[in-house]
């Protein structure tokens, strides 16, 4: 319950904010929403010498659509995004997803941009940005750069942000034609983190075919991934049972699984399969 | 070391110096002598921490007393107001949705803030809306009840 | 007595104060000066400590001293256990406050820091160096006890303690019945996680010598007695104040190193010193509950009826002895019987030490092991002969005419009548309709599940030969000078509501106001001598202790009032607070506590069997009586001034409470994740004084039991080290787990108390786990399947599905 001791530092602009992070270099780490980072901290598995706390950095939280695409401030909290009528309506898998986040209290502080950065193999989001091909819009001295989700996550805690870099932005091109989404998981009941979370937007032609499909994996391995194997099975096809099966029984495959006292191998394995199943099923159910 | 806050507890402006790895909760507690929240564990599972941080429900144990600086907080000895229960503090008594007491003013603090979201929820709602709160003692049906009994109470205060 | 509150859902007094935080827990209370003490705890299961090095954390800033084992274990006796001498053979290691050269378990105290802040003491806590030579850990408890390396190298095994219990020719038994089976059966090890963890705040006054300890314990007056031998003090001159307490659910009902340790540490500066756990601190070193792997063999024939039951059993001691761990499985061999006649019970314990924290109790202790253990027997009885499981046990229930019931584990159960309670059990199930739903599901292909459990518990712990410490409960009842109702109670209730149930009983013998009455408990200095909340004891055993005491008072009310009235204390009945001269026949019946009240409206009498009262207008109030009883002036010649009673009641046996509790459950084949559709428990636990306050226990028990059935399990990997030790890797049941439960009672009086009550705090979590778990085997019956250990977790039961299917 008690930290090690650290300077605290609220940056009032993205720049001062940068420029502190150059300065404190390895000592310091960004406080967005607090919620992974703090009780890190009171374990002391993270000791931090410097904060620099981005919460008090005007416009970081924000839901826009603009250039076609939903574009989602860092700082956007979890709850902000469940309780956003407009993403029901243009990307329904965000609040979906949002709303199976931790609990109440911890979607309320907890941030969109602080969760991705932190890297949680466990952690929802990352599925679902895999899922929406989203990009990570990171900012450093030397100006922004645009990361794709897929390159975003790199290994458990460990992302493509440099050194001096701070996540600013979300972008997820705006969903569009006949598009089905659905963010389904097994939830490790102590956590709640996933034990399996698997996220799915598809889009079906005229002809009710499988035109695209993406699907993010989240709890399974050291990091959040793409199902390629089962797009590339189902695009195309015409979404029938057999097929969805078929395609879901290979939703692990290629990657090294997870294993602890709730779900061993084989049944994370298992449980990636059912779960791609049935967030297949439901997301096809749903692009109307 | 030390930064000086700011911030409206319980509607009283508060001033002081604090170590930056001060938690919230300690500077209820400790500071101000608020001993009404409680700390029930250390990973931001157990919610007996929770208050209401500009009238959003948050795990005071996972956030420093200098990220409120200018918050307006509510503890639950801010609930009752002129001597008057909060409808879910009546609840809680009326249903008996306590027994131990150590889980209730964060059981308290979260079910206003789910209330305030959803005025008249449903089981299924209440209870998902309690997820970040533990309880050992009630087995949380009573707690359900208590939610239930301040939803109609405040239902019935709005005039609707 | 009226009947204006006991049996009524009273709002609890205890209330108001909990639902505005104004209660105060241990970690509430705030004495100037106070310095905070950090403890390092041993990484290791077990090693030994080739050197301590506190030099640096000594002289760190703030704080203000560091000990280590050798500072302090031959200051401080080793923690203590009361079952020595009652158990033969039993071995119990010298457990110090502080480990000096050889660590048992993860988490065991090996160095304290005492500081002027929790920030300094925590930070020095990273200071002290220690040298370990780690050794081989005995973890897995068969393995234990079996040939592996022994903990303590002057034992040569594992071994505690082996003993055996229980009457009737058990092998004669087994061997004479139509059928035997066997079926290992495992009872994991639990987490009690009290929502509080225990804290503890020292304070010695060096001029007075006197020590107070506050601590967030269920047993002030027998904590204090063991300090004081801890510690070599004056009984007298310590003082335990257990102010709010925050669950404890037989966590509490112990004597810790930490409380002992913070009463030195004071004595050794001269201030207030506060310690208050860590959720991890609370996994690693507050007892654990359960712990048991046994093989069952029970015999019957092929009607259904039990011949025998045999339990041999290794129970999971931990690394020590903490106050009754080698005694929780000696109550599980209490309750082999269940609610069945079976002519030969035998259990066979063999207490092992591993390198854990000690087990002990945890709510039910021993008993739900018990419980479990023959509900499942039952079970697999049923499924081999092919029987419905509510007919099997119908067959074996002792009938309401049997009672007292004499078991063979030598228990005489007081009242009862199982086939009431499970009638209306079922009724409200509506049986039938589930097991025809169910065959129109199998058919479906869907796995829904029915368990039944019929329990029987021990409560009222308990006559006091049959106790390590007393089983006797006190409390002093006395009526201030202006008539306020002060009620000491040597219960130490935690949850419980007993500041409202025992103010009910009071206000209706009394006949006042249930706001003039203030129930004090928890200060050794104010309250006379008692044993403590445990067991399910306070309101059978403490209840009946103020219920008999506030009889005693009438009685001495009943001379003063006579006096006061100028008439014989014969002719003087005592009515809804008031003394008033009647007839002669009359004010013998009303005198008497043995003849029931007339179940009449107030003011009305039966006609022509009690006379009317010869109502002159004359008559003293319970509160006037107390005002002449202070002042004494007109009280009768020679009689002692006051107004206050004192009762230690000591019972004559348990109270045996039981149920029927019916779980029905649906389960995921693809996942093997559960599902519950219903939960109908109808529990008798006696006369109830506050039914609202009877179903809060028998909901928390069941969610307990939920908790055991499908989530919880302390896991230890191989070194030992603990993988459960905080609330993301140990699951409580949260809300939304939960299902409605759908609660009923019948209420059959216990004989062995006047109020008839019989205690509810363990009863949901003895009847409840065999439910779910006998539930979850019947959904998977059709693939042969007849029994799963707990918890149920969805790998496990997909396992089953996978290999069966």
């Amino acid at each position: 319950m008690v930290p090690t001791q650290f300077d605290y530092l609220t940056p009032a602009t993205l720049d001062e904010a940068l420029a502190l992070l150059q300065q404190h270099a390895d000592d310091a780490k960004i406080l967005a929403g607090g919620h992974s980072l703090i009780p890190a901290m009171k374990l002391r598995l993270a000791q931090p010498a410097v904060l620099i706390d981005i919460g008090r950095i005007r416009d970081l939280a924000y839901i826009r659509e603009e250039g076609g695409e939903i574009r989602i401030g860092a700082m956007t909290t979890h709850f902000q995004i469940e309780a956003s009528d407009r993403l029901r309506e243009i990307c329904p898998i965000l609040p979906e997803a949002a709303a199976q986040i931790g609990d109440a209290q911890v979607r309320n502080r907890g941030t969109l941009g602080g969760s991705l950065a932190h890297a949680d193999p466990a952690a929802d989001w990352p599925a679902v940005m895999i899922a929406l091909k989203a990009e990570v819009v990171a900012v450093g001295g030397s100006g922004e750069r645009v990361i794709a989700a897929d390159d975003f996550f790199v290994d458990m805690l460990t992302t493509a942000l440099e050194a001096g870099e701070i996540l600013r932005e979300i972008r997820i091109p705006a969903p569009a034609g006949r598009y089905g989404q659905a963010y389904v998981k097994a939830a490790q009941p102590a956590s709640g983190f996933a034990v399996v979370g698997v996220a799915v937007h598809l889009v079906r032609d005229a002809n009710d075919a499988c035109e695209s499909l993406s699907v993010g994996i989240t709890g399974v391995a050291s990091k959040a991934y793409r199902a390629a194997g089962v797009e590339a099975a189902l695009v195309g096809t015409s979404l029938d049972e057999q097929a969805i099966a078929s395609a879901a029984a290979t939703a692990a495959d290629g990657v090294t699984i997870n294993g602890d006292i709730y779900a061993s191998e084989s049944y994370r394995t298992h449980l990636a399969q059912v779960y791609t199943r049935r967030a297949v099923q439901a997301a096809t159910a749903r692009a109307k | 070391m030390k930064k000086a806050i700011t911030l409206t507890v319980n509607g009283i402006t508060q001033r002081h110096e604090v170590e930056p790895r001060l938690l919230l909760v300690h500077y209820l507690r400790d500071v101000l002598g608020l001993t009404g929240t409680h700390v029930g564990c250390e990973t931001s599972i157990c919610g007996a921490c929770t208050v209401l941080l500009d009238g959003q429900s948050a795990k005071s144990c996972t956030v420093f007393a200098v990220q409120a600086e200018g918050c307006q907080v509510t503890t639950i000895e801010g609930m009752a107001v002129g001597g008057q229960l909060h409808p879910v503090q009546e609840g809680f008594w009326e249903k008996h949705g306590l027994q131990c007491g150590y889980c209730t003013p964060g059981m308290i603090m979260a079910a206003a803030q789910l209330l305030a979201r959803h005025p008249d929820p449903a089981d299924d709602e209440i209870r998902h809306g309690l997820e970040g709160n533990l309880c050992r003692c009630t087995g949380y049906q009573h707690i359900v009840d208590a939610v239930r009994y301040a939803a109609g109470k405040m239902k019935a205060a709005s005039g609707d | 007595m009226s009947d204006r509150f006991v049996g009524k859902s009273v709002k609890r007094t205890e209330d108001p104060r909990l639902i505005q935080g104004l209660g105060h827990y241990v970690d509430d209370v705030k004495l100037a000066d106070t310095l905070t003490v950090a403890f390092l705890r041993s990484m290791y299961a077990h090693a030994r400590i080739t050197s301590i090095d506190a030099s640096e954390a000594a002289h760190a800033p703030g704080v203000v001293a560091v000990y280590t084992g050798k500072d302090v274990a031959q200051k401080v006796g080793p923690v203590p256990c009361a079952s020595a001498g009652a158990i033969p053979g039993l071995r119990i290691p010298d457990y110090r406050v502080l480990a000096t050269d050889h660590v048992v378990f993860v988490g065991q105290p090996v160095a304290v820091v005492v500081a002027t802040d929790r920030y300094a003491a925590r930070d020095a806590i990273d200071l002290i160096m220690v040298d370990y030579e780690e050794l081989p850990a005995a973890v897995d408890l068969e393995a234990a006890a079996g040939t592996g390396p022994a903990i303590y190298e002057a034992y040569g095994d594992n071994i505690a303690y082996k003993l055996t219990a229980g009457e009737g020719d058990i092998d004669a038994a087994l061997k004479g019945a139509d059928h035997v089976i066997t079926q290992r059966i495992v009872h994991q090890r639990l987490a009690p996680v009290a929502m509080e963890p225990r804290g503890v705040l020292a304070r010695y006054l060096p001029g007075e010598q006197e020590l107070t300890l506050w601590s967030s314990t269920q047993i002030p007056h027998l904590l204090r007695t063991q300090i004081a031998l801890m510690l070599g003090m004056p009984e007298n001159k310590l003082r335990v104040i257990t102010p709010e307490v925050g669950g404890g659910f037989g966590s509490k009902l112990n004597v810790y190193a930490e409380e002992a340790l913070l009463g030195w540490i004071s004595m050794q500066l001269g201030k207030p010193v506060k310690w208050i756990e860590t959720r991890r601190e609370n996994m690693q070193a507050t007892i654990h509950g359960r712990g048991q792997v046994g093989t069952l063999e029970v015999g019957y024939n092929n009607d259904g009826t039990l011949t025998g039951l045999r339990w041999n059993v290794l129970a999971d001691m931990g690394a020590y002895m903490q106050l009754l761990t080698p005694a929780i499985p000696t109550l599980t061999g209490l309750m082999l019987s269940g609610c069945y006649k079976i002519p030969a019970i035998q259990i066979n314990i063999t207490g092992v030490f591993t390198n854990k924290v000690a087990t002990d109790a945890y709510r039910g202790a021993g008993r739900p092991e018990a419980t479990y253990v023959v509900e499942r027997a039952l079970d697999l009885v049923a499924a081999e002969l092919g029987m419905d499981t509510v007919d099997v046990r119908r067959k074996n229930f002792p009938k309401p005419d049997e009672f007292p019931f004499k078991t063979a584990t030598g228990l005489f159960y007081d009242s009862g009548n199982y086939e009431a309670a499970l009638d209306k059990a079922l009724g409200i199930a509506d049986y039938k309709a589930l097991r025809e739903a169910q065959r129109q599901a199998r058919d479906e292909g869907r796995l829904i599940g029915i368990g039944v459990s019929t329990y029987v518990e021990i409560c009222a712990l308990g006559p006091s030969q049959a106790m390590p410490a007393g089983g006797w409960e006190s409390a002093t009842v006395r009526i201030e000078p202006t008539g306020k109702v002060t009620v000491l109670t040597g219960a130490s209730p935690h949850g419980q509501g007993q500041e409202t149930s025992f103010a009910q009983i009071v206000a209706d013998q009394l006949g006042v106001d249930l706001n003039d009455i203030a129930v004090i408990h928890g200060d050794t200095s104010i309250v006379q001598y008692g044993i403590g909340t445990f067991g399910s004891r306070a309101t059978a055993v403490g209840g009946t202790a103020v219920y008999m005491a506030v009889e005693k008072l009438i009685e001495k009310a009943r001379q003063i009032a006579a006096h006061m009235l100028g008439v014989d204390a014969a002719s003087v009945a005592f009515n809804e607070g008031k003394f008033s001269k009647v007839a002669a026949r009359a004010a013998s019946a009303a005198a008497s506590t043995e003849v029931p009240e007339p179940m009449l409206p107030a003011g009305q009498a039966p006609a022509g069997a009690i006379p009317e009262p010869e109502d002159d207008g004359k008559k003293v109030s319970i509160q006037d009586v107390a005002l002449a009883a202070h002042l004494a002036r007109e009280i009768p010649p020679g009689m002692e001034p006051g107004l206050s009673a004192t009762h230690f009641f000591e019972p004559t046996n348990f109270t045996f409470p039981f149920g029927t509790h019916i779980a029905v459950v649906e389960v995921d084949r693809e996942t093997g994740a559960i599902e519950f559709q219903r939960y109908v428990a109808v529990d008798d636990c006696g006369k109830v004084i506050n039914p609202m306050l009877v179903d809060g226990q028998v909901h928390g028990g069941i969610v307990q039991s939920i908790g055991q059935a499908l989530y919880e399990e302390v896991v230890y990997d191989d070194q030992g080290q603990l993988l459960t030790g905080t609330l993301m890797d140990y699951a409580l049941p949260k809300a939304a787990m939960i299902p409605r439960m759908e609660l009923d009672r019948t209420e059959t009086p216990s004989p062995v108390n006047p109020m008839g009550v019989k205690g509810v705090g363990e009863a949901g979590t003895i009847g409840a786990t065999p439910a779910i778990v006998n539930a979850v085997v019947d959904a998977l019956a059709p693939l042969g399947v007849r029994h799963i250990d707990m918890p149920l977790k969805p790998e496990k039961i997909w396992q089953i599905v996978n290999q069966q299917s």
